[in-house]
């Protein structure tokens, strides 16, 4: 038995402690572009900032994109509902409310995990500190991370909080291959100039895959193995198959134990089969742009169908 | 019955009265305390800290902003009564639970106090906290009040007064058992030198204690679930915490509504049932079709069903009547109309400033006592009249001439003092006690609750609004 407000909770604990976490890493990938100086930082702060989606609250403070300035907004900014110090608050609190649902052990990791960014996020970052700050953030999402899967029951309450995990990194998924899109298309990338070569390294940062990259498939960036990587590689944690395998197996779960099939079962189950059985080269043929609009369209539309159908509201 | 002027006498101290030595009941924790390292110790109270801070255990004050959440401060000196003392209070407190019940049982009935002219009609019928809506509705099982914490002091070795009836929703009880439990955590060897009565059983026996009283037509298992305003309440914690040890759901009032002629809350999988609410949310926001209209924290239509028998709601509304500070006054009369015998505990003589003589002796004596606002609670809009300056007195004379029947007056009790911990160690300071009681087919009182220490030295007011704060409270098993 779990209270609809409950699930709610849950769901948007778990997806701002990942928008948190999603925060770090696309910082981490622009502190990294800028370093290497090999284009114009700030078309590439412009992309991160595009990429965490808040590109016009952005405008609307910020004249210009540069380290400090985006930074501050994506990282510390109260005012940016997704910063990743607004998501930790907006996680603790939705944690508060469902504390009943959660162990002792991920309230509390939860709870200091808010504490020690209000902390290390009271006065703006010093550059030479930022990327400590990062290690902190990815620290402290990594500890709720381990104490949610080392002590939760596998439940109707992990189920929920997992949902939101999954809807929320397929989103940021999507969204960072979206706005890198273009650098990926064969008359560009055919070029294969230094670059180019940064950009899909940054793509492949922003999702901490530029290593594992590397084992998966060749030394070389490819853009077909890039987007096969993020889009359609199942063993992937960050990729688009990855998360909707989980969401339909999550789903699924709620299904057999409520005995009650939903719409959104229908949802998750339609995507994943597109996923299953698209290749790389369908995706490019039929392009990369529409097929990623149409999948951020449906992945919302599956949130919403998932707090519908389970009287979130 | 202390004087005025007691402040000038000296406050009895629990460990150590005077020069001849600790007592009995402090003996063992004496013994250990001599062969502390004081470092060892402050690191101690330093752990306390980040425990409490860690697992949120926190508070919020109302009127002040960006401090949304406090810790209340907590000693790591325990407060120790023996088995005797305790006793001999819990049978006080009895009597005293028996009575409140059985007057509110009577007032929403038969009237017979009022009618043999103990307590004055005026009292009841001008009072707020008096819901007509509950006349001649019996709760299941007749239990009124289920959950009490009664507030008790202390001026002396055999001297123990009740404070205040905290009959509505009580709260606390989730302090005394976190402070237990970090003192178990903080001082394990304590507890296998010394015998003290467990108190973590609270929430399962709250929750039998629940179940006892479901609806009379009820077969089965009753749901039970614990009503909260929701987070951004001030006690939002333990509400939380008590519906997680009980293992019963934590609901607001818009996860309810009546269907079919219950209450039932929303869940992934539809409505589902519910049999006894435990409610912290205040009797005018409970029904906003009955009370307020604007309530958006209770469940419409929820006195009808109550009504019909098809709920319990614990506490029952309109049990504010028996706590208020007005009827306050009249509880030893009370205890004796309902159970043919004397309080065992006493109450503090008490002032009723609507009464002309009583408010010019108020208004005379305002530098030796404590002058409360009838309805209020939690310290706030209180006069304590031998700390406050000249011109607080000459303001509050003014409100009490505007108003006399919105206040009482008390003498300042010279209230016992325990020792606390500080950079100096040990140091007295005043306290008090909030046992809590259960009330079903039986009562039952947890040996121990809540202590709270004023931690300035001098001050009486232990309220953790007003910078008191609290100890492990333990009852020796001898």
């Amino acid at each position: 038995m779990l209270l609809g407000r409950v699930a709610n909770g849950l769901y948007w604990m778990n997806r701002y402690i990942e928008r948190a976490e999603n925060m770090a890493r696309l910082v981490d990938a622009g502190l990294r572009m800028a370093l290497t100086r090999t284009q114009s930082a700030e078309e590439e702060w412009k992309s991160v900032v595009l990429s965490a989606g808040v590109d016009f609250a952005f405008a609307a403070k910020y004249g210009e994109y540069t380290s400090e300035t985006v930074s501050d907004f994506l990282i510390r900014d109260t005012t940016n509902p997704s910063s990743a110090l607004s998501s930790m608050e907006t996680a603790r609190f939705n944690a508060r409310m469902v504390r009943t649902a959660l162990t002792r052990e991920t309230w509390e990791a939860i709870n200091e995990a808010w504490m020690s960014l209000k902390r290390v996020l009271a006065n703006p970052i010093d550059e030479r500190d930022l990327p400590s700050v990062l290690d902190t953030i990815k620290r402290e999402t990594a500890l709720i991370r381990g104490c949610f899967y080392g002590t939760m029951l596998r439940n109707e309450i992990f189920d929920f909080a997992q949902i939101g995990t999954y809807v929320e990194r397929a989103d940021n998924t999507a969204r960072i291959l979206d706005v890198k899109y273009y650098v990926l298309l064969p008359s560009v990338s055919w070029v294969g100039s230094t670059l180019d070569n940064s950009q899909w390294e940054s793509i492949l940062r922003s999702v901490s895959a530029h290593r594992s990259y590397r084992w998966v498939y060749d030394a070389a960036y490819k853009p077909t193995n890039i987007a096969d990587y993020l889009i359609l590689n199942g063993r992937m944690p960050r990729s688009l198959t990855f998360c909707y395998r989980f969401l339909a197996e999550h789903l699924r779960f709620r299904e057999e134990d409520y005995g009650q099939r939903l719409p959104c079962h229908a949802l998750v189950e339609n995507t994943l089969t597109k996923l299953k059985v698209s290749s790389v080269k369908q995706i490019f043929d039929e392009g990369l742009h529409e097929f990623l609009t149409d999948f951020i369209r449906d992945n919302n539309r599956l949130g919403d169908e998932v707090a519908a159908s389970y009287r979130f509201h | 019955m202390v004087s005025q002027g007691s402040m000038r006498l000296v406050a009895f101290d629990e460990m150590q009265p005077d020069s001849t030595g600790v007592r009995q009941s402090y003996a063992a924790y004496d013994r250990w305390w001599q062969q502390q390292d004081p470092a060892r110790l402050s690191e101690k109270m330093r752990d306390a800290e980040r425990v409490f801070r860690k697992t949120g255990i926190t508070f919020a004050v109302y009127g002040e902003e960006e401090a949304a959440e406090r810790l209340i401060p907590f000693d790591i000196v325990p407060r120790i009564l023996s088995g005797t003392e305790w006793r001999r209070l819990t049978q006080g407190i009895e009597q005293r639970v028996q009575a409140l019940n059985a007057f509110l049982d009577d007032i929403y009935h038969r009237q017979e106090i009022l009618r043999a002219g103990r307590v004055p009609k005026r009292l009841i019928a001008e009072n707020e906290a008096f819901l007509p809506e509950m006349i001649g509705v019996r709760p299941p099982a007749g239990v009124y009040t289920h959950i009490i914490g009664v507030d008790i002091v202390r001026t002396a070795e055999n001297e123990f007064f009740v404070l205040e009836d905290n009959a509505r929703t009580p709260s606390g009880v989730s302090y005394m058992l976190e402070n237990r439990e970090t003192m178990m955590q903080l001082f394990p060897e304590l507890f296998q030198k010394i015998r003290v009565r467990p108190v973590e059983n609270y929430p399962q026996l709250l929750r039998q204690s629940l179940a006892a009283v479901r609806p009379e037509n009820l077969r089965g298992t009753p749901t039970i679930a614990v009503l909260t305003p929701g987070s951004y309440n001030s006690a939002y914690f333990e509400h939380a915490f008590l519906a997680d040890q009980m293992g019963v759901e934590l609901v607001e009032g818009h996860d309810l509504r009546v269907v079919d002629g219950h209450v039932a809350m929303r869940t992934t999988e539809g409505y589902k049932q519910i049999d006894v609410l435990y409610r912290r949310v205040d009797d005018a926001f409970l029904d906003p079709l009955t009370f307020r209209p604007d309530s958006a924290l209770g469940v419409p239509g929820i006195m009808d069903v109550y009504r019909a028998g098809n709920i319990t709601i614990a506490n029952a509304p309109g049990t504010g009547i028996a706590d208020d500070k007005a009827i306050y006054s009249y509880m030893p009369d009370i205890v004796e109309f309902y159970t043919g015998r004397k309080a065992i505990l006493q109450n503090i003589q008490t002032w009723r400033c609507s009464e002309p003589d009583s408010l010019k002796y108020v208004q005379e004596n305002l530098k030796d006592l404590v002058v409360k606002e009838v309805h209020g609670s939690g310290g706030y809009g209180m006069l304590v009249g031998p700390t406050a300056t000249k011109k607080e007195r000459e303001d509050f004379s003014k409100k009490l001439a505007a108003k006399p029947s919105n206040y009482i007056a008390q003498p300042t009790l010279s209230l016992s003092t325990c020792p606390i911990m500080t950079e100096a160690g040990l140091s007295p300071r005043h306290v008090d006690l909030r046992p809590f009681v259960l009330v079903s087919d039986r009562i039952q009182i947890v040996p121990g609750g809540l202590t709270r220490v004023a931690l300035k030295q001098g001050s009486l007011v232990v309220n953790s609004s007003q910078g008191g704060g609290t100890k492990d409270t333990w009852v020796l098993d001898d």
